[in-house]
């Protein structure tokens, strides 16, 4: 069963990887750019801030709502650092070093809300990561020498080499799929590891996960920290995909946009926070055709609603449902 | 010497409002164990439905325009969380986490359509005469009577609902319900009924606060992520459900928000953090809630 979730999820991988070209048989050629650059290319950087959660959740049973801001300390420090970023706050680096500054610095911030959070569980985990996950908004809104206030920081163009410019949507989208590819099989070893199902008896019971002589407050820590790493990667490719970075991007309306993400998706696997996201890109972007352009977040604040009134394990358990209702129809 | 009297004295109204609105969401989260993720959509909505009410009144010069809009808003804010209870959260009693994301999903809701009808414009209520204007401190000099009031109400708040909690029937089955909801069902109380009273009174105490916020401030857009916040921060410092740990919570963190804006203005919002994650580190369940 496992390992036949795992060989379809290499097929969907490899028929993504070719889908760009496809597209661009299919449809007019700015149309097929801009399905692969403002709709693929952006579920998929959205989607892996979504999987952190959902990896979380599924694995852990930690509904965190810190995921975005995590993802935005990541972006944040690249921009920071970075050198051609606008205005200049630090500087000096090459993305070879300040991406993986970032990256550190999320796994930090990952590991810090995670032992901040320790102690709690369920609905108080939910309040205490929205409420870090403000604050460090508000920070970040309010400070003009480290974060540039309001206004964010601006011009992080994305590494450039010859023959590699992550500004062109193909390169962007193959580097972005790489990465999400990658992260979403690690995640697939890593819970089926031992510290994976260590994770998986926390969820269920931490207390016998206790009596048995694991310590739960670390690898309650840890799985933070893996969240934060690759919320971490999330937030650095949509800090290049925005070509910068300011408050809006991890304040609550974000915030809540990953939740609804992997909530639409399905948190029971962390395939369907790449689902969700292509539902709600798929959405923000024809939201005008369907309903009001300015009415968006009615929208999918609608569809949120009724996702979590009617089927509350998402489309995963929406498609779960209709394969065993086909499965009996055959019977 | 005047500075820290008019900062302590500002820290004290800006807790005020935040006791009534934080009031509202320890109640709800006391009893029905819903984390309320629309409180600060409620907080909006009775904003700017009680400022619909106001506006055309106050332009007429009506004495009494500042008293219908509040009413209307808190009245507003009452029914609209007793529909929520009554038609969406009762049912999934129990699941805690399903009933915080069926708020989030209104509170989106809420929110855009409140920036559909009335715009990004900021509003503010003009007090009434009575308690407009500035009153003479001792120590301090003048001072927004206001925001005085603000601290009487808030006080009003606090007392009122020790009274409803500790000398009522409701507050009697209220705090039986927290500790034992099925006994309290199979003494013959209607428990959803007390559960839908709870959450309309929730909800009246966000739209109370959102009337007087308004009043005593601009109410724009984006106010419902600020006082869910504070709620948030608010209740975890103090301890969930309780009213006096409300009350403390509040104080705190609205002494630390004015000192801190004081002293080091851009870095403030850290001082507030430092308390949460300090109360949390050595008492989970907050200063004054229950293990």
């Amino acid at each position: 069963m496992r390992s036949a979730a795992a060989t379809w999820s290499l097929l969907g991988v490899l028929a993504l990887l070719a889908l760009p070209w496809l597209l661009a048989q299919v449809l007019p050629a700015g149309q097929a750019q801009f399905w692969t650059a403002n709709i693929l290319g952006r579920a998929i950087v959205f989607g892996i801030i979504a999987m952190s959660l959902t990896f979380l959740a599924t694995y852990g049973g930690f509904v965190s709502l810190a995921q975005m801001m995590i993802a935005g300390v990541a972006g944040y420090v690249l921009a920071i650092f970075v050198d051609g970023a606008v205005p200049r706050i630090v500087g000096g680096l090459g993305y070879s070093l300040a991406v993986p500054l970032g990256l550190v610095a999320a796994t930090a911030m990952g590991l810090l809300v995670g032992a901040i959070s320790v102690r709690t569980r369920d609905i108080y985990l939910l309040m205490i990561t929205l409420a870090l996950a403000m604050g460090v908004f508000r920070f970040v809104e309010t400070n003009i020498a480290w974060f540039n206030g309001y206004e964010g920081i601006r011009n992080v163009v994305g590494p450039a080499m010859p023959g590699f410019d992550v500004r062109d949507p193909m390169v962007f989208y193959h580097v972005a799929l790489g990465t999400a590819a990658l992260l979403y099989f690690g995640v697939l070893y890593l819970v089926r590891s031992p510290f994976g199902l260590v994770l998986q008896g926390i969820r269920d019971n931490p207390r016998r996960v206790a009596a048995l002589g694991y310590s739960v407050a670390l690898h309650r820590i840890a799985a933070f920290g893996v969240a934060g790493f690759i919320a971490g990667c999330g937030g650095t490719l949509s800090t290049i995909y925005n070509i910068g970075i300011s408050p809006g991007t991890i304040g609550l309306g974000a915030t809540v946009n990953v939740l609804i993400m992997s909530v639409i998706g399905g948190l029971g696997h962390p395939v369907g926070a790449f689902i969700g996201s292509l539902i709600f890109t798929v959405f923000d972007t024809f939201a005008a055709t369907i309903y009001d352009r300015d009415r968006f977040n009615t929208l999918i604040g609608l569809v949120f609603l009724v996702i979590v009134l009617v089927s509350p394990d998402g489309a995963i358990g929406i498609g779960a449902r209709l394969r065993r209702l086909l499965a009996a129809g055959r019977r | 010497m005047d500075l820290a009297a008019t900062i302590v004295l500002n820290g004290l109204t800006l807790a005020a409002l935040y006791f009534i609105v934080a009031s509202g969401f320890s109640l709800i989260f006391g009893l029905m164990r819903v984390v309320n993720m629309a409180h600060g959509a409620m907080y909006m909505v009775a904003g700017y439905v009680g400022y619909s009410v106001f506006e055309p009144l106050y332009d007429r010069g009506a004495w009494y325009a500042w008293y219908a809009g509040l009413g209307v808003g808190v009245a507003f804010a009452a029914a609209f969380g007793a529909l929520v209870q009554k038609l969406l959260l009762g049912w999934m009693q129990g699941q805690e986490l399903r009933q915080a994301l069926v708020t989030i999903g209104l509170s989106i809701i809420v929110a855009d359509q409140l920036l559909a009808v009335y715009g990004g414009t900021p509003r503010q209520f003009f007090a009434p005469d009575a308690i407009f204007g500035s009153t003479q401190v001792p120590g301090i000099g003048g001072y927004p009577t206001f925001r005085l009031v603000q601290i009487g109400i808030a006080v009003a708040v606090g007392l009122g609902l020790w009274l409803v909690l500790n000398r009522t029937k409701l507050g009697m089955m209220i705090r039986a319900g927290v500790d034992d909801r099925q006994m309290l069902g199979a003494c013959g109380v209607n428990v959803p009924l007390v559960g839908v009273a709870v959450f309309s009174l929730g909800a009246a105490l966000a739209g109370l606060g959102g009337v007087i916020g308004a009043t005593a401030q601009p109410l724009a857009q984006g106010a419902d992520g600020r006082f869910l916040l504070i709620s948030l921060v608010v209740v975890i410092v103090g301890g969930m459900g309780s009213v006096t740990g409300t009350a403390l919570g509040a104080v705190l963190i609205g002494l630390a928000e004015q000192i801190g804006q004081a002293m080091f203005p851009t870095y403030s919002v850290i001082l507030t953090f430092v308390i949460m994650v300090a109360v949390l580190a050595l008492r989970p369940q907050g200063m004054l809630g229950r293990a």
